[in-house]
């Protein structure tokens, strides 16, 4: 991601539009985006439906043995299953809504319009499944569909690159969780989950560690967790926005679903040291993942990289209830239970409406790159509104739908008694300074996103372009957002889903979890919190300050519009403002040692004379730090071995009878 | 509850009314001892009369977030000196809004001006904006964990419940950990509100100024809504520091006539010296340069976890 600032022309080109034109896609005005999109709406809302009746109805069961060979499809949906079901539909019926109109503005053909519902329903099947080979089916499933949709821009060399990182992660991700599944479904005779349930307490203590350890790594590939993040901001960004939207805000989620299924509700918990495994790696994605959101310049890398700071906020808070839970204080951690499981409603919400708005400004200007952005207030207000309500909700500011999971984390913190254990008194403070950094650096990725992109002048001819979303689109966001504001006013509506869902995690939500009522409280503690009070509270106030503002109004002359003040020179130029670039630049120079930006400045001289400057390059690159330390060294070790093993291979039919007569050799000794 | 709605409409109106006077006694303390006259203390009231009566002005090519950024501005501080005990422990919005919600709502404004800023398209709101939410990624999360180590020895977020239970237990109000919460409260409300050494509220130099870049386009009646709100908003973060950590001579939940009236006096004073101190500190300090800034709001950030764990191995101290 190179971006050169100072040789470029005056009036910089729109980059051409980024669609799918040149593959035989349906024709304009097909009814192919219509039935797709459709499709994968009514899936959403049967997911809901199936979700709700799941959570607050009897647990259903059902086996098909004929679906998959050997094992059968075996489905067993609990309340926790049913939430993770409804939350998903929920965010497909959103997406559905919107990808009528964006498939038929991009001209989508029809593998990727065959392909949205199908990955819908896996997504909807991985939280039903009862048994490991089922749970395996489903998840490899969900994984091959999305990469299938992440694939749609082939053609581009950044998709072919991201489609590689995501599969080569994913499975990964996957290997560690076959392993820990099957080591599991081994060592207590039962392919069920249940089965496994019921024998999880004579299983022996490492081996239950071993399965953890696992599990945090492949289900964190899925979350977006450290150190197995970078597909992430890769995929997220390069798949067409409805599918981001879904991948962002329902995939993930079922990283943290594997988690808590199998780590909390199956294992029943664990030592306290799993706990605070969890919250470190969360802590770190967080901080990390927020970082970089708000140093990048582009807009779906941001929203992507903050997929993995709130999924890091959400392991974090899992990681406290498990922690607490171990140690005794099960009304604390049923807390920290209710905000990860708030907070990922939440995140669900405004993500999935971020990614959207992301969609309907990249149909609308054919840009995704922030320094190119600017100035759709006026010419995209709904999708403008529509982004705001979703970057509040990001900022876990109050009437932001983030805040109340924040505030239930941070009050599970506050909760917990110190002193008399030493861990909990040096893990607790380090999670709050965390979590505190994570709030602040989020508050100013969002006011760039928001800010830059699409307050203030357009900075391209891509963005003076710039067309609204259509009916079918807008309407797909506003469902999304009815959904913020519903987590940011009336948090209550979760309550009795939530309650249920702890009724399945006894070894965590075995306390009384907070009440969330038009006021929030804790049970037995001190603290409360009303949203909707303060939102009316403060429509209250502000309407004071219109009161105030008639003073002297009489005395006053007509109101005006008159021109910016440009410092006394000519008018100013839309190249004149702040980009994205610069306007995290000096956060850049702040946090330097773990960002590690190249920057790069070329002087290039008249040929004439060396005292004269002709031109200056000045580049500048983002790359991910970890990515750089973490995952070229083993790439290099990899393809360094690869060349070792290279030399063996002469080609000479001789050379590899004699290699295969030493292998069987060895194969005899060793077999004896 | 009607006594306490009474109570917190007069909070309201003690911090709308007294926050111009808290800048113009910061002015006057800062003149005399450079050796000026100054211009009294009534002297940001008569600024703001002027304003009020003068033009609204709207630059070209704004949107309605530069026009709603002052109403939020000073709309949310409004509500958080409704929130917080200023003169007693009953706010009818206590149990409504605890600290997190108090340090959002201050971070709302900020945010609505930043936004305003970029809204302008000049490079003077770009800059301004950039540096003043570069401030706050480091602001807020220290103001998160002061009120949090205050709020470790309560077990509870709500701020009349901090200041009450110093009241009962005031042997603990000197304790490690809140003398490193109190430092670091400090450093954090001077770069909020745009004091020296982080920021100059009486320059406008392109180099330095944060405040002023962001306010740069706003004129008449929308620029007095803004000074007034920072004067507010210094107000309300000196009566946090001085009613968290100096608790004494708050009313009670249901007070009685003399009470308040004790309160009222006793906020007063505490708001006085508390502005007159960092004014004569002020006088005493150059500016920073912008990029060590930072490492300043890095030292209290540290100083804030210091805090929590200090509060949190040491519990049984002062207790």
């Amino acid at each position: 991601m190179k971006r050169r600032l100072a040789d470029a022309p005056a009036e910089a080109p729109a980059r051409p539009r980024v669609t799918t034109s040149v593959t035989p896609g349906a024709p304009r005005g097909s009814r192919a985006p219509v039935a797709s999109g459709a499709a994968t709406a009514a899936l959403g809302v049967l997911g809901v439906v199936v979700g709700l009746r799941a959570v607050f109805g009897a647990p259903l069961h059902a086996s098909i043995g004929w679906l998959v060979p050997f094992a059968g499809l075996r489905i067993d949906l609990d309340p926790l299953g049913g939430a993770f079901m409804a939350l998903t539909g929920a965010v497909a019926a959103a997406v559905g809504v919107f990808a009528i109109g964006y498939a038929r503005r991009e001209h989508w053909a029809r593998f990727p319009l065959v392909m949205l519902p199908v990955f819908v329903l896996t997504l909807l099947v991985v939280p039903a499944a009862g048994s490991v080979t089922t749970f395996l089916f489903a998840w490899e499933a969900m994984a091959l569909t999305s990469l299938a949709l992440v694939l749609t821009e082939h053609h581009r060399d950044e998709v072919r690159s991201a489609g590689l990182f995501y599969s080569v992660l994913t499975q990964l991700g996957f290997v560690a969780i076959l392993v820990a599944l099957a080591t599991l479904s081994s060592a207590s005779g039962s392919g069920s989950l249940a089965g496994i349930h019921a024998a999880a307490d004579g299983l022996s203590p490492a081996l239950r560690s071993g399965v953890f350890l696992l599990t945090v790594v492949g289900f964190g590939s899925k979350a977006g967790l450290l150190p197995l993040h970078a597909w992430l901001p890769r995929a997220h960004p390069e798949a067409p926005s409805p599918v981001s939207a879904l991948m962002s805000a329902a995939m993930v989620n079922l990283g943290v679903y594997g988690i808590i299924r199998i780590d909390v509700q199956v294992l029943g918990g664990g030592p306290r040291w799993w706990g605070t495994t969890l919250m470190v790696v969360g802590a770190a994605s967080a901080v990390f993942g927020v970082l970089q959101a708000s140093v990048s310049a582009d807009l779906k890398r941001l929203l992507a990289y903050s997929t993995t700071e709130n999924m890091g906020l959400i392991a974090m808070a899992i990681g406290a209830s498990m922690l607490l839970g171990a140690s005794g204080l099960p009304s604390v951690a049923a807390i920290a239970l209710a905000a990860a499981l708030v907070h990922l409603v939440a995140h669900a919400a405004f993500k999935a409406l971020g990614f959207l708005a992301a969609g309907s400004v990249l149909a609308g200007t054919g840009l995704r790159d922030l320094d190119r952005l600017g100035g759709l207030a006026r010419r995209m207000p709904y999708t403008t509104t529509l982004f705001g309500i979703a970057a509040l909700g990001a900022t876990g500011l109050p009437l932001g739908a983030g805040f109340v999971g924040e505030w239930l984390l941070l009050q599970s913190l506050i909760h917990t008694p110190q002193g008399d254990n030493t861990l909990l008194s040096l893990v607790m403070p380090l999670s709050v300074g965390a979590l505190a950094l994570t709030t602040g650096l989020g508050i100013v990725a969002m006011v760039k996103a928001f800010g830059i992109g699409f307050l203030a002048r357009p900075r391209s001819e891509g963005a003076e372009r710039a067309r609204e979303g259509s009916p079918t689109m807008l309407v797909g966001m506003a469902i999304a957002a009815i959904g913020c504001v519903v987590v940011a006013v009336a948090p209550a509506a979760l309550g009795p889903a939530l309650t249920r869902v702890a009724s399945t995690l006894p070894s965590v939500g075995g306390g009384q979890g907070p009440e969330l009522g038009a006021m929030l409280r804790l049970p037995g503690a001190a603290g409360s919190v009303s949203p909707v009070v303060l939102a009316a509270a403060l429509a209250v106030s502000v309407a004071l300050v219109f009161l105030l503002v008639r003073w002297g109004a009489g005395a006053r002359p007509a109101a005006a519009v008159r021109p910016l003040w440009a410092g006394g020179g000519p008018a100013l130029t839309p190249r004149m403002q702040y980009t994205a670039t610069s306007f995290a630049e000096p956060l850049q120079r702040v946090f330097d040692d773990v960002l590690r930006p190249e920057t790069d400045v070329a002087v290039t001289h008249v040929a004439e004379s060396r005292y004269l400057i002709e031109k200056i390059t000045f580049s500048t690159a983002q790359a991910d730090a970890l990515e750089e330390r973490l995952y070229w060294p083993v790439v290099r070790a990899v393809a360094a071995a690869a060349r070792g093993v290279r030399k063996a291979h002469t080609g000479s039919i001789h050379l590899y009878l004699l290699f295969g007569a030493i292998g069987l050799l060895v194969a005899i000794v060793v077999g004896r | 509850m009607a006594l306490s709605i009474a109570l917190a409409a007069l909070q309201v109106l003690m911090v709308l009314v007294g926050a111009p006077l808290v800048i113009g006694a910061m002015r006057q303390v800062r003149a005399r001892l450079e050796g000026r006259r100054g211009g009294g203390l009534g002297q940001p009231w008569r600024d703001l009369r002027k304003l009020f009566r003068k033009q609204q002005i709207t630059p070209e090519g704004t949107t309605v977030v530069f026009r709603a950024a002052p109403f939020i501005l000073l709309g949310s501080t409004l509500l958080i000196a409704a929130i917080i005990p200023v003169v007693s422990l009953g706010s009818p919005l206590d149990s409504s809004g605890d600290f997190v919600a108090v340090v959002g709502l201050l971070f709302l404004g900020t945010v609505a001006l930043a936004l305003a800023a970029l809204d302008t398209g000049t490079a003077f709101g770009g800059m301004g904006s950039s540096r003043q939410m570069t401030v706050v990624a480091l602001v807020e999360p220290t103001i998160l964990l002061v009120l949090f180590t205050l709020s470790l020895r309560v077990h509870s977020a709500n701020l009349a419940a901090i200041a009450g239970g110093t009241l009962e237990n005031p042997a603990q109000a000197f304790s490690l950990g809140r003398v490193l919460a109190f430092a670091s409260l400090v450093i954090v409300i001077i770069a909020e509100t745009g004091r020296l050494p982080v920021d100059n509220p009486a320059t406008h130099l392109e180099l330095t100024m944060i405040h002023e870049a962001m306010t740069l386009e706003y004129a008449g009646p929308r620029l007095g809504l803004v000074e007034w709100a920072s004067g507010m908003r210094l107000t309300v973060l000196l009566v946090l520091l001085a009613n968290l950590f100096f608790p004494w001579g708050v009313a009670p939940a249901s007070p009685g006539a003399v009470q308040i009236l004790i309160a009222v006096a006793a906020i007063a004073a505490k708001v006085a010296i508390l502005a007159m101190a960092l004014s004569v500190g002020e006088t005493f300090l150059a500016k920073l340069r912008l990029f060590r800034v930072p490492e300043l709001l890095a030292g209290s950030f540290l100083l804030g976890i210091l805090a929590v764990t200090a509060s949190s191995f040491l519990p049984a101290a002062g207790r």
